[in-house]
């Protein structure tokens, strides 16, 4: 009787911690933390031959951008900087050359887009271009149609475009990026001076 | 005095650890949720390039990946400097795109197959002409989504100043 009384001896915890010590450092040596994130592209489907005749597109539609070797812009025939390609861009789809476009503020020039849903913005580069250099291209491009649907939020819904929801905001999405649709075109690069 | 000094002689009472597990624990757990394994050993060196108009790759399942950059130091003697491609654990030639893209393409179920998005995560000096050939694969075996990985620069005014 006396032997049942007795309380049950304490398990030794002590080296719990060290089980779970080793735990840890497997954990911090096998994972990584870096969340994936970059500039989201499609890709035009691969075609064997060439269409014959694409599609007309008047010339004051087309925004060019050239990108040469030594990562040098030619935006439009003029040399440019980076931190300009922006808002050159910005103003070249806002343009609203034919008056079509109620909410573009533009300046209706003559040599410059009709409106947003025309406005295409062609990107061509070099073999020689640097991948860095390439993905700010991009990005400044991506920026002006996102600065451009900002704009078009808060004007319309007095709200900000960039933290709409996916989901909840899918028919307001969908309605900006109509008045802002992105179009930019990728040329096959060039072969000088690689 | 004499009290006193019979308390001095006493040995320190050791430090209660019994809690110490549960903190243990925590961290773990903490690692467990934040972190994800590491898929591959990177045997090429990619400095991501800078932007800022960045999306997060929600579904790590659909992503699938392709690496370019200047192989790193240890398999310069067998590779050389210049740029190479990696897919998995090892070095590729363009060729090997295609059938990549299709057997990763082929282990996904076939509403995940649609919605695959292949990222590149090349160097930022990497050449174009590199680029534009993963791409020229990319669209022969179909695989259209795609994404370059970047990073969000800590101060946004040196992605015009810097050469970077």
């Amino acid at each position: 009787m006396a032997r049942n009384k007795k309380a049950i001896p304490e398990i030794n915890a002590g080296s719990m911690a060290d089980i779970a010590f080793l735990l840890l450092i497997f954990y911090l040596v096998t994972t990584t933390m870096d969340t994936d994130k970059g500039i989201n592209r499609m890709l035009p489907p691969y075609d064997e031959e060439l269409i014959e005749d694409p599609p007309p597109i008047k010339e004051r539609n087309i925004f060019t951008v050239l990108v040469n070797s030594s990562d040098q812009l030619l935006v439009e025939d003029d040399y440019l900087q980076i931190s300009e390609l922006r808002a050159k861009a910005m103003e070249f789809i806002d343009n609203n050359g034919d008056g079509s476009c109620e909410y573009c503020e533009g300046y209706n020039i003559s040599t410059s887009s009709d409106n947003p849903d025309k406005a295409v913005v062609s990107l061509q580069n070099d073999r020689g271009t640097s991948y860095g250099m390439y993905v700010k291209v991009q990005n400044e491009l991506v920026a002006a149609y996102e600065d451009l649907r900002e704009r078009f939020a808060q004007e319309k819904y007095g709200r900000s475009y960039r933290s709409m929801d996916d989901e909840a905001d899918a028919d307001i999405l969908k309605e900006i990026k109509l008045a802002y649709p992105q179009k930019i075109s990728e040329a096959e690069p060039l072969n000088i001076g690689g | 005095m004499a009290v006193i000094k019979k308390k001095k002689e006493k040995s320190i009472p050791a430090v209660n650890t019994s809690a110490l597990p549960d903190i243990v624990f925590m961290l773990l757990f903490f690692f467990m949720v934040a972190t994800v394994m590491r898929e591959v050993d990177l045997k090429v060196k990619v400095s991501k390039p800078k932007a800022t108009e960045i999306q997060k790759l929600e579904r790590k399942s659909l992503v699938t990946y392709i690496y370019a950059g200047e192989p790193n130091p240890r398999y310069q003697e067998k590779f050389g400097r210049s740029p190479r491609i990696q897919l998995n654990d090892a070095f590729a030639s363009l060729d090997d795109i295609q059938p990549f893209v299709l057997q990763e393409r082929e282990q996904k179920s076939e509403e995940d197959a649609k919605m695959m998005t292949m990222s590149i995560k090349a160097d930022k000096t990497v050449k174009m002409g590199l680029i534009a050939d993963i791409k020229l694969q990319l669209r022969k075996a179909q695989a259209l989504k795609i994404n370059y990985s970047s990073d969000q620069p800590k101060n946004v005014e040196a992605l015009y100043t810097s050469d970077y």
